[in-house]
């Protein structure tokens, strides 16, 4: 691999900006003023959104599995770690991802604040959030990538617990012991690989190159613990259980930021660290992950089922989608892979928003119990067509994103690397499609019975759609009876999708069509990186 | 009798030391400066005493400037006095700068606490400054004897300033409680040390450590080791030996709790490693095992406890106790070839991060509870809502204590696991799972303090701001620049504790 190194100021402005944003807000800023900290936020989330697509502009996609704007200084000499970045075709998308995703929260938050309010806090601790969240796509050090995945723990902990729902206390908690456990033996890992390849250098480069030479049950003992902290995070069952807590108490923007990137960093451990260094315990571990990951679709898609929140169903909707991205991995194809990371990106988008959608009808109806949310289409029709759409993408349906993601994870459990069983990944293979069916079952039945039907008695009657079909009938009286009867017990009219709502997920459906017609655009980035990466993994399992 | 001396010393032509008196030099600006400020506050009137605290801080960086100077000239060289029994190298001064630190902020947090409680002043900081007077020494010490009378040096004014309000029955618990354990842990130690000095006929730690070999140890050689490190596990309030430290740290007034669980105790790790690199070096047969088990007990014990507390001097007198054990592991494998060098520079690192942090966090709790007068953790609530400064210090802290990247504390945890890893046996990676469980039990506690900070209402509805006084404020920059700049560039303190930089220690 050759390392590019032009333009190599751009990830590092890229990562701290928002760091420099964030700073601004608390020391520049008024605590009773609730304007100006959104409008730094969301300038600066603007500004590094532009230097994102000055990334992409400036990307070089014909060399999309080398390194590129390469930047290697000294950090911390003394434990041979250094400031080592790089951004190839396996990190460019999710590192955009992150950064437009943020700004597009941030749109949101601007009319939608999470009760608490607290704009200079909550504005902050995003913009920290993204800086982690941007660096840890971007490190090719072993302890970098440690630093940036951990400093993401802190902004999300109180995210939920400060701006969260009526649980939120044991919900952040869970949240926060959950990852560090994980993280805490990853540590561990990370350090006995150190140590197993020489104790030279903690560079990703020099560990793909030494971690194969390690013996393969140290390298089984490594991975596991490479696998605790990854695992965790996805999260993969057993380790899952923190995920529907931590979304359901989780304000709109903390769930949305949660789906569409903080899972993301399990799985892009995994490919990135886990898989390539410890190519032998990548070997060893496959069929266990393959298995967990379809128990987790299955599972998954049966938790979906039981729920009467809408917003815990969604959450249990990723520990299924999480689990046909780990199938993916688990092939150790550059198939799989691509798969597995193209569904990273489709579940961010998809779940994200189905998750905005989720926040904003809480927002009006001031419930989530699917039992009492009927007629969406009714009385907010723009608002559930866009809840179906979002439900369709996620069930897979061919030709939106989601369906590039699943699709073509199942098809690689066919025929997975020579080294694993093909019979057991085979058998995989078919579990995971049962789970597409579930999957079409508990969307589908999602959004019958929230979005068709005549609204709920307590809702009938508050919506704008519903007082402007009066006003055509003609019945301008029954308009200001029924809103005089109801304005004593909601005082929040249910209107349809608002403006601020439109530019925050106007491009979220768009990318969702445009990567489900073309998905190609994405594979050809990621493409490349991949072969490159299974390359390393095959080279390092003896035939 | 006079006959007796004046025929000795006709005997043996005494001639006085050559001293190295720029080398002395912190020792002796601390000694003129302890004069000073007895001599000063016998003869100040009572409504100028508040001058005695900022006197005490001006001498602690006065002794703070030699140091620079001394490092500035050393140059790898150590410089050597009375025989190699008090040794000047770059390792005594690095831990050297660390106390008068500890001193200078200890001060800035003391002096209202101390006004407003109307205790007497003089009197404390003299002790305070003979206390760190004998840190001072112990980081030089090379010898049974000056390691001994350092340790008394800086226990003996301890024991006083724990009891210092002294008519709150709990303070003077806690002096008495400190006073008594300490002093049998310094009789264990002196029995250690006997049985080391006739084993090997001599108290220099370098020829102790030249005839303590492993596979070749007499029982009593065993005997005086451990019962050496015992002495000092007190010290360091290593479990089992940790019972004292809730109720003195609790009772104590809150800036003495801040010197003992950070000053004094790093004297005592200081004193470990001295003995240990120095005098012990062989003798891994001995100390290893015996460290491997305090320092899992320490850490898991210290937070299984801490957990259940609801009492925040008590909670960060519990986890201090964990956090003891975490700087006691990499001592563990201090005699393996591999790991002795990274043990040695992991220890130094994490008592350097550890004084900011915790310092840090106890000028937090005296700030709040100016206010509020409650050391309970449910008092801390909704401290965001109306001190969003102070929440978010004390978010530095406890998530630095709980090691979170990019503040202090994951660095010198990082630095632990690693030198233990270093040495790559199988109790080298069972420690490290028992620390890692550790690590993920105490952001257990320090993360519900912080809930409470954060989102919990405030309890008495009493949202008045806080205004610290200034000398705190200015503790609290000291520390948090500190605690967030060594998160961010390691390299400010990666370099320290180099084993060369430890004379007489056996190159690893």
């Amino acid at each position: 691999m050759n390392n590019l190194t032009d333009n190599n100021w751009i990830l590092s402005l890229g990562t701290f900006l928002p760091l420099l944003g964030a700073l601004a807000i608390m020391f520049g800023t008024s605590k009773d003023d609730e304007r100006t900290p959104k409008i730094i936020g969301i300038l600066t989330a603007g500004l590094t959104l532009a230097v994102g697509i000055a990334t992409l502009v400036l990307f070089d996609y014909d060399q999309a599995q080398n390194l590129q704007f390469f930047v290697d200084a000294e950090w911390i000499e003394v434990i041979s770690s250094g400031y080592t970045i790089g951004l190839d075709g396996i990190s460019l998308p999710l590192y955009f991802l992150s950064m437009a995703v943020t700004f597009l929260v941030m749109i949101y938050s601007w009319d939608n604040m999470p009760e608490a309010g607290n704009p200079k806090a909550f504005y902050s601790l995003m913009l920290i959030l993204q800086t982690g969240m941007a660096g840890t796509f971007i490190a090719q050090d072993l302890i970098l990538f440690f630093v940036f995945f951990e400093v993401v723990l802190l902004p999300m902990y109180f995210m939920i617990g400060v701006w969260g729902g009526a649980d939120r206390k044991y919900a952040s908690l869970k949240f926060f012991l959950y990852t560090m456990f994980g993280s805490a033996f990853m540590l561990v890992a990370f350090l006995a690989l150190f140590f197993q390849t020489g104790a030279e250098s903690f560079s990703f480069a020099w560990l793909y190159e030494m971690g194969a030479g390690i013996d393969r049950d140290v390298q089984i003992w490594i991975f596991a613990g490479m696998f605790l902290g990854f695992a965790v995070k996805v999260p993969m069952f057993p380790f899952h259980t923190w995920l529907p807590d931590a979304h359901t108490q989780a304000p709109t923007q903390g769930s949305v930021i949660l789906a569409a990137i903080l899972l993301k960093l399990g799985t892009y451990g995994f490919v990135r660290i886990a898989l390539p260094m410890l190519p032998q315990g990548a070997q060893a571990w496959a069929p266990v992950i393959g298995i967990l990951a379809v128990i987790g679709i299955i599972y998954g898609a049966l938790g979906c089922l039981a729920q009467t929140d809408m917003k815990r169903l969604i959450a249990f909707s990723s520990v299924a989608h999480m689990g046909f991205v780990m199938l993916g991995i688990s092939t150790l194809t550059t198939f799989g892979i691509n798969a597995a990371l193209f569904g990273m990106v489709a579940h961010g988008l998809i779940t994200g928003m189905l998750f905005f959608v989720a926040g904003s009808i809480k927002h009006r109806y001031h419930t989530l119990e699917i039992k009492r949310l009927s007629g969406m289409l009714l009385q907010m029709p723009k608002m559930g067509w866009i809840l179906g759409f979002a439900a369709m993408a996620s069930l897979g349906l061919p030709g939106l994103a989601g369906f590039w993601g699943e699709f073509p994870a199942i098809l690689s459990a066919y025929s997975p690397h020579p080294s694993l069983n093909e019979a057991l990944f085979r058998t995989l293979m078919v579990i995971a499609a049962v789970g597409t069916v579930l999957a079409a079952a508990y969307l589908l039945w999602l959004y019958q019975r929230t979005a068709f039907g005549e609204p709920t008695e307590e809702f009938a009657g508050q919506s704008d759609a519903e007082h402007e079909a009066a006003g055509h009938d003609g019945h301008g009286v029954a308009h200001s009876l029924s809103s005089a009867a109801n304005t004593d017990e909601h005082h929040d009219e249910i209107h349809d999708v608002q403006p601020t709502e439109w530019i925050a997920w106007t491009p979220f459906l768009i990318a969702i069509v445009v990567f489900g017609v073309y998905p190609q655009l994405m594979f050809k980035v990621l493409d490349p990186a991949v072969t490159e990466l299974v390359k390393t993994i095959s080279a390092g399992i003896p035939q | 009798m006079i006959g007796l001396v004046s025929s000795l010393l006709a005997q043996a032509e005494w001639t006085a030391p050559a001293i190295d008196w720029h080398a002395i030099a912190p020792e002796l600006i601390l000694v003129i400066g302890i004069n000073v400020v007895l001599f000063i506050d016998l003869n100040i009137d009572e409504t100028k005493k508040w001058m005695i605290a900022t006197l005490t801080g001006f001498v602690m960086l006065a002794a703070f400037i030699p140091v620079v100077t001394l490092g500035l000239e050393l140059d790898g060289v150590p410089r050597e006095l009375f025989d190699g029994r008090y040794v000047i190298d770059e390792y005594a001064l690095v831990l050297k700068a660390l106390f008068l630190l500890v001193g200078y902020v200890v001060v800035l947090m003391s002096q209202n606490e101390l006004e407003d409680g109307g205790y007497y002043q003089g009197e404390f900081y003299v002790l305070m400054l003979c206390s760190v007077l004998g840190m001072v020494m112990m980081t030089s010490a090379r010898d049974l004897v000056s390691i001994f009378v350092a340790l008394e040096l800086l226990s003996i004014p301890a024991y006083m300033m724990a009891a210092w309000r002294k008519r709150s029955s709990v303070s003077n618990e806690a002096g008495v409680k400190y006073y008594l354990l300490g002093v049998f842990a310094s009789a264990i130690m002196l029995f250690g040390m006997s049985y080391l000095y006739g084993t090997t006929s001599t108290t220099k730690l370098t020829e102790i450590g030249a005839s303590l070999t492993d596979g070749d140890l007499l029982g009593l050689e065993v005997v005086g080791v451990v019962f050496v490190i015992v002495g000092f596990a007190f010290k360091v309030s290593a479990v089992p030996f940790h019972s004292w430290a809730p109720d003195t740290y609790e009772g104590a007034p809150t800036p003495v709790t801040a010197f003992l669980s950070v000053a004094s105790k790093a004297a005592g790790f200081v004193a470990l490693m001295t003995l240990i690199f120095v005098a012990f070096p062989d003798a891994s047969d001995v100390y290893g095992p015996l460290l491997w088990v305090m320092a899992a007990l320490t850490m898991t014990v210290g937070n299984v406890v801490a957990l259940r507390q609801t009492n925040i001097v008590r909670m960060l007198a519990y986890s201090s106790v964990s956090q003891g054990g975490f700087i006691l592991m990499p001592l563990a494998f201090a005699g393996d070839p591999d790991a002795g060098g990274s043990a040695l520079n992991a220890v130094v690192v994490y008592l350097l991060v550890y004084a900011f942090m915790n310092l840090g966090a106890f000028a937090v709790v005296i700030a709040v509870t100016r206010k509020t007068n409650s050391g309970e953790i449910s008092s801390f609530g909704g401290l965001f809502s109306y001190a969003p400064g102070m929440a978010v210090a004390l978010t530095v802290f406890m998530a630095s204590l709980a090691g979170i990247p990019p503040l202090g504390g994951w660095f010198a945890k990082f630095n632990a696991f690693k030198a233990v890893l270093d040495a790559d046996t199988t109790s080298a990676y069972v420690l490290a799972c028992i620390a890692a469980v550790n690590t993920v039990i105490s952001a257990a506690y320090y993360f519900k303090v912080l809930r409470t900070v954060w989102v919990d209402d405030v309890p008495d509805g009493n949202t008045a701001p806080i205004n610290p006084p200034s000398p705190i404020i200015a503790a609290l920059a000291i520390t948090v620049i500190g605690t967030i700049a060594i998160g961010v560039y390691p390299r400010l303190v990666a370099g320290f504790g180099n084993i060369q930089d430890l004379t007489g220690a056996l190159p690893i």
